[in-house]
């Protein structure tokens, strides 16, 4: 079932009397094609979970529609819609065991939907199965770890097949490990039950990980959709740059005069198509080559060695923000006595940006270290 | 664990002092004396050992109206104000409009004097020379006839005591239970929103079972508090609570000691440890019904 958003926005009344409202989502156009696992992300309070809160139907748009294939789902309740829904903190009934939680659903249906007390039992036990906790059954949330809560929350959202499945934040609950272990689970299970899934969460990690596309919000406002590795190599404006990726982009102030890009007063990079003005250079950690003639000085401050690469801390007279930190290859020898390090750069890891709209300036290159 | 134990008795200490002499010897006291037949509090004399006090007391008609009309109140009270307050928390949880106003004046009653509420309710029921009361008056206008519910008959004085404990008890029952409802994560409701749960559905199956424990306290507290009704009795219909037949079990502890009959601290004693008795075995079946109804 693809989802549809037009036009969709949610604006609250401000607290403060004769404020303007809050726009939580403005304005709002995407399609998620079916079968797709998406991650909303985005920082805190930029309307993720409005968002998701809007599919789901537990709000109501102030503005736009939504659409589940070709059928119109705004003013659907959200029972009518056909949602599973995990929460944040699974929202599992506290005094039920994993099987009347799973069951619950179900002895909601009415009319023709109706189904029997075995009917009830399989369906349950199946979606138990999915999520690998048929062993549990017969406990009561508080007597499960994290994880098991997790599942059993997606077991509930699962068991009356529904056409989306939504996740609130599904890992932010769980630790470093378990997170890990948990985000390839519910990989496996979206792609065994093939629904479309829609997932929200601030850690970018975590969407670029598993999802087939991504949506970047800031403030309500959509930045970019994409599948998670063009967005991150080829982001729309500044902010998208910023928020993907770790450890995250290198800033510089820089300008570009005759088709070559300078960071202070070295000339780093031949850029053309662009024209002269003031920018400001991102320079992702994996762009950085050590080189000994390369144009981009800059004061050594650390190296840190992880084994599989090194991670050089440095400093640049131009940089924006705290220090440079590049990732290269562990076989590159650094020499820590030195106190300044040349790099260049890979020109498909450097990205430009205007200066006052933060947007994305494209250029094109030859290789220019000749 | 075992090197700590003094220490622990130390700081004891001063609430074991207080319930010791203010509660357990006078416990024990009493115990004592409903087993002393005729015991004088002036001479500390008594004739004999036995159970004559409580084969007096329980052939006393007396004690038996008081017995029937406490349990009456127990049976009728405690349900119907639990009930209440709870329909009334729901929708006071409900609503956003007006909730505050509606929330001061259902726990007005709290802080008014329970002697100014009797007043109030005798304005409402008595029926004088002059007038029939504001309650006959309304049941004149629908085509009944009016009755004396102070003076008059056993069922319309049991009425206007139910009516009044309940609505003395509300105001409580209706604050715990309003903070419960407050204290249900809406997560849940919204859950079983999303799930197509019915509004009935998601009171009886999710709200109901996590209020529970407060329930449970307020018909355990409600229990013991409506077996130890005595005032309630007295603003309405006078001291003389033997003779307009509504005494209470507690009432009548209070008239062998003090009333115009009293001065009989044995009786007095061996009726106390009947209602001691009969509460303790309330509370324990509650107790065990609660196992299986309240949730943890």
């Amino acid at each position: 079932m693809k989802v549809v958003l037009k036009n969709l926005t949610k604006r609250f009344p401000n607290h403060k009397k004769n404020a303007p409202d809050v726009v939580a989502v403005d304005h709002f156009n995407f399609e998620i094609p079916d079968g797709k696992l998406i991650g909303l992300l985005g920082p805190s309070g930029c309307g993720k979970s409005t968002t998701l809160n809007l599919i789901c139907g537990l709000l109501k748009p102030s503005e736009g529609s939504i659409y589940f294939g070709e059928e119109d789902v705004t003013n659907l309740a959200p029972e009518h819609r056909g949602v599973g829904m995990v929460f944040q903190s699974y929202a599992l009934y506290p005094h039920l065991t994993v099987r009347q939680n799973i069951i619950f659903p179900l002895e909601n249906l009415k009319g023709a939907q109706k189904l029997t007390k075995e009917e009830m039992a399989k369906k349950a036990l199946q979606a138990a199965k999915l999520v690998q906790i048929e062993e549990l059954m017969d406990r009561k949330p508080a007597e499960l770890s994290g994880g098991q809560q997790q599942r059993v929350a997606i077991a509930r959202a699962l068991v009356k097949t529904p056409k989306v499945l939504l996740l609130d934040e599904p890992l932010s609950n769980l630790d470093a490990r378990l997170r890990l272990q948990t985000r390839e689970e519910i990989r496996r299970i979206q792609k065994e039950t093939k629904l479309t899934t829609i997932f929200v969460t601030h850690d970018q990690e975590e969407a670029m990980s598993i999802s087939d596309y991504i949506v970047v919000m800031k403030d309500g406002i959509l930045q970019q959709i994409g599948k998670p590795q063009d967005v991150y190599d080829d982001p729309a404006n500044l902010f998208v740059a910023k928020f993907l990726g770790t450890p995250p982009i290198n800033l510089f102030h820089g300008k570009v005069t005759d088709g070559m890009l300078y960071i202070g007063m070295e000339p780093v990079l031949a850029v053309s198509g662009v024209e002269n003005q003031a920018v400001t250079v991102g320079i992702r950690p994996e762009g950085f080559v050590p080189d000994e003639e390369g144009p981009l000085s800059c004061t050594l401050k650390n190296v840190e060695v992880m084994g599989r690469d090194v991670s050089v801390v440095s400093t640049h007279e131009f940089m924006i923000g705290a220090g440079i930190r590049s990732i290269i290859d562990a076989d590159v020898k650094i020499d820590v006595a030195k106190s300044t390090v040349r790099f260049r750069l890979k020109p498909h890891k450097v990205l430009l940006f205007s200066t006052d709209t933060e947007k994305r300036i494209p250029f094109t290159t030859q290789v220019s270290h000749a | 664990m075992e090197k700590n134990n003094h220490k622990g008795w130390l700081y004891l200490i001063p609430a074991l002092v207080f319930l010791g002499v203010f509660m357990l010897y006078p416990l024990i006291d009493v115990f004592i004396y409903s087993f002393e037949e005729g015991y004088n509090s002036a001479s500390m004399t008594y004739y004999g050992v036995g159970l004559y006090n409580y084969s007096y007391v329980l052939r006393d008609p007396y004690f038996l109206q008081a017995l029937k009309n406490t349990f009456l109140l127990v049976i009728i009270t405690v349900p119907l104000s639990t009930g209440l307050a709870l329909l009334i928390s729901v929708a006071l949880s409900s609503i956003q409009k007006l909730k505050n106003l509606y929330q001061t004046i259902f726990f007005l009653p709290y802080v008014t004097n329970t002697l100014a509420v009797g007043l109030v309710f005798m304005i409402l029921f008595k029926k004088t020379a002059y007038s029939d009361g504001l309650i006959n008056l309304l049941i004149e206008a629908f085509g009944g006839s009016a009755v004396d519910f102070m003076e008059g008959p056993y069922w319309a004085k049991m009425t206007v005591l139910c009516i009044y404990t309940i609505w003395i008890v509300l105001p409580f029952k209706i604050l715990i239970l309003t903070s419960a409802l407050a204290s249900v994560n809406p997560v849940y409701y919204n859950a079983a929103r999303v799930d197509g749960t019915s509004a009935f559905r998601i009171f009886r199956k999710i709200t109901l079972p996590l209020i529970s424990p407060t329930v449970f306290y307020l018909f355990v507290t409600g229990f013991i508090g409506a077996f130890k009704a005595y005032s309630d009795a007295v603003a309405l219909f006078g001291v003389n609570l033997n003779v307009a037949g509504m005494n209470t079990m507690v009432g009548y502890v209070y008239d062998m000691l003090y009333g115009n009959s009293g001065g009989y601290p044995s009786y007095a004693s061996a009726a106390a440890i009947i209602l001691f008795a009969i509460v303790l075995t309330i509370t324990c079946i509650n107790l065990l019904v609660s196992k299986k109804h309240v949730h943890y």
